[in-house]
């Protein structure tokens, strides 16, 4: 079975299972709104957000909901055994994990399409003013964090304590991500827009979702195995 | 015994990580002339005048001596600890061979 | 590795008898004075540390391809050397910057990739020590992970952030700052090497263990 094929599969199955449930999507997306609001008694004083608000609490925002989504993502696959199965089966392992991180950023992305514009909104940030940029910055954002985090969360399927476990590896690993993508939208957001660095912010992102997904790819197999 | 060996040389000159702190204490440090350097002052953020310096460069040296002196205790303790078990399986082993 | 013990520690013992010599000897750094002094076991502190990190990365991408477990040995123990070197930066740092900046924690970014840096090798431990069996390999992921993060960590708190005097300080400092830095770099990456050996020696008995136990169940 060829690779993309197989990946395919993988993805189509989850997001079947998603769809019919539709269960880790509100959650991971409710999470996500509540984070936002949370953070606005913070940083909102008098009606005005601090500068650089909405794109910080954003990215904290998807940070923790990622995690969570990852956690529920895998749990569901470790209470079926049904990773086992997929582990069996004859596909590359490697087209295992594309096929995961494929549905796991599909996922994030549906919950992004709410809490973007909601931050926009909640903080006072022109969403509109760069479209595109934005748009790049938050895919490749969370690519680069979807990819670090299906490894993990694969890894740490059949670990003790990996509730835990989980966001203390993700976060400092992930570390470059978050800051190129709040400064990156940060500098789209601001009053006077820095495009320039923005472009930077992207190039950065790109840079490692291609060297995160490759060093994936390299050791899910090494990983997985039992 | 090696082992007891190998640990107190090890803890002894990371002991030495104290003396440059000791010798350095007795030295006065001379006045802050303004002058040009190698390293960049910050502007805005001036030293504080009252903080004394010497408790701080002390308080550096005796913070790596204790870290790396409680570190090679827990290497220490955990070396015994396996040991202690090698010694206890091989006498079980050779009590079981004898049988 | 073990046989190094002795002449290793020889030579160390040597080094840090000289090295309170020199850092003594050294003349005070214009502005900031008798605190810069810390710089001496600061820096090579953090040296020791990256070093550590590469270690055991590279360790970690031996014992995923080939499952040795001498490979294993050399990459948790250099993750402990990351964390207890990577722990005397952390300290360190805010009592120099204190005096030298008026603030405990400035957000440098080397000092903060250093940081981040540490909490992944700590997330390894964590990792290794309450995540049951097999966590080995998980661990040596999480390792190779880090270390190929170094560079992006470092680069991304740059551009975040900048206070820590520049790179090419260290390279400007005259002979009599010089020497005594560079002496204390080497004789902590000579203790580095040392730990190493005491505390890959930790893992081959715990080996040892192993297969004694499996012996006297047969």
């Amino acid at each position: 079975m060829r690779f993309v094929e197989a990946a395919w599969l993988v993805t189509r199955k989850d997001l079947l299972i998603e769809f019919r449930s539709r269960e880790i999507v509100y959650t991971t997306l409710l999470f996500a709104v509540s984070c936002l609001l949370v953070f606005a008694f913070g940083f909102v004083r008098e009606g005005r957000a601090v500068e650089d608000a909405a794109s910080g609490i954003l990215w904290v925002a998807i940070a923790f909901s990622g995690t969570l989504a990852l956690g529920r993502a895998f749990e569901r696959e470790r209470q079926n055994e049904t990773l086992r199965g997929l582990l069996m089966s004859p596909i590359p392992r490697p087209a295992l994990y594309v096929g995961k991180l494929t549905g796991i950023v599909l996922l994030l992305l549906a919950v992004e399409t709410v809490i973007v514009p909601m931050a926009g909104i909640m903080f006072q940030a022109r969403m509109l003013a760069h479209p595109l940029y934005l748009v790049a910055l938050v895919l490749t954002g969370t690519v680069g964090f979807a990819a670090v985090g299906t490894m993990f969360a694969a890894m740490l399927v059949r670990t003790r304590s990996r509730d835990v476990l989980l966001p203390i590896l993700l976060y400092p690993v992930t570390v470059p991500v978050i800051i190129a993508g709040v400064r990156g939208t940060a500098a789209v957001l601001a009053e006077d827009p820095n495009l320039e660095m923005a472009r930077l912010w992207l190039s950065m992102l790109i840079a490692f979702d291609m060297l995160f997904v490759t060093l994936a790819l390299w050791t899910f197999e090494a990983v997985m195995t039992e | 015994m090696t082992r007891l060996i190998n640990t107190v040389i090890a803890l002894v000159f990371v002991l030495g990580l104290c003396a440059p702190a000791i010798a350095q204490t007795q030295q006065q440090p001379p006045p802050k002339p303004a002058a040009q350097d190698e390293f960049l002052p910050i502007d805005q953020l001036a030293p504080k005048e009252e903080l004394p310096a010497a408790p701080l460069v002390m308080a550096a040296y005796a913070i790596a001596w204790l870290v790396l002196f409680v570190y090679v205790v827990s290497v220490w303790r955990r070396l015994g600890k396996v040991e202690g078990e090698i010694a206890d399986v091989n006498r079980r082993l050779a009590g079981g061979a004898r049988r | 590795m073990q046989k190094l013990f002795f002449p290793l520690a020889a030579v160390l013992a040597v080094m840090f008898a000289v090295a309170p010599v020199l850092i003594v000897g050294a003349p005070y750094e214009s502005t900031m004075g008798l605190v810069q002094k810390i710089f001496y076991f600061h820096f090579p502190s953090w040296m020791a540390m990256f070093t550590a990190v590469f270690v055991s990365g590279g360790a970690s991408i031996v014992f995923l391809a080939t499952r040795r477990k001498s490979a294993d040995a050399v990459a948790v123990a250099s993750a402990e050397l990351v964390v207890a070197f990577g722990l005397i930066g952390l300290l360190t740092g805010p009592l120099w910057g204190i005096k030298a900046w008026g603030v405990w924690w400035s957000w440098d970014p080397r000092g903060t990739s250093a940081l981040v840096l540490w909490l992944i090798f700590w997330g390894y431990l964590l990792l290794r020590r309450f995540g049951g069996p097999g966590s080995e390999r998980l661990a040596a992921a999480v390792a190779l992970f880090g270390m190929a993060n170094v560079p992006f960590v470092y680069w991304s708190v740059n551009l975040w952030r900048t206070l820590h005097p520049k790179t090419t300080v260290v390279s400007s400092l005259p002979v009599s700052m010089g020497l005594p830095l560079w002496w204390s770099t080497a004789a902590f990456m000579g203790l580095f090497a040392l730990l190493m050996t005491l505390r890959t020696r930790l893992e081959h008995d715990r080996a040892r263990l192993d297969e004694l136990y499996l012996a006297l169940e047969d």
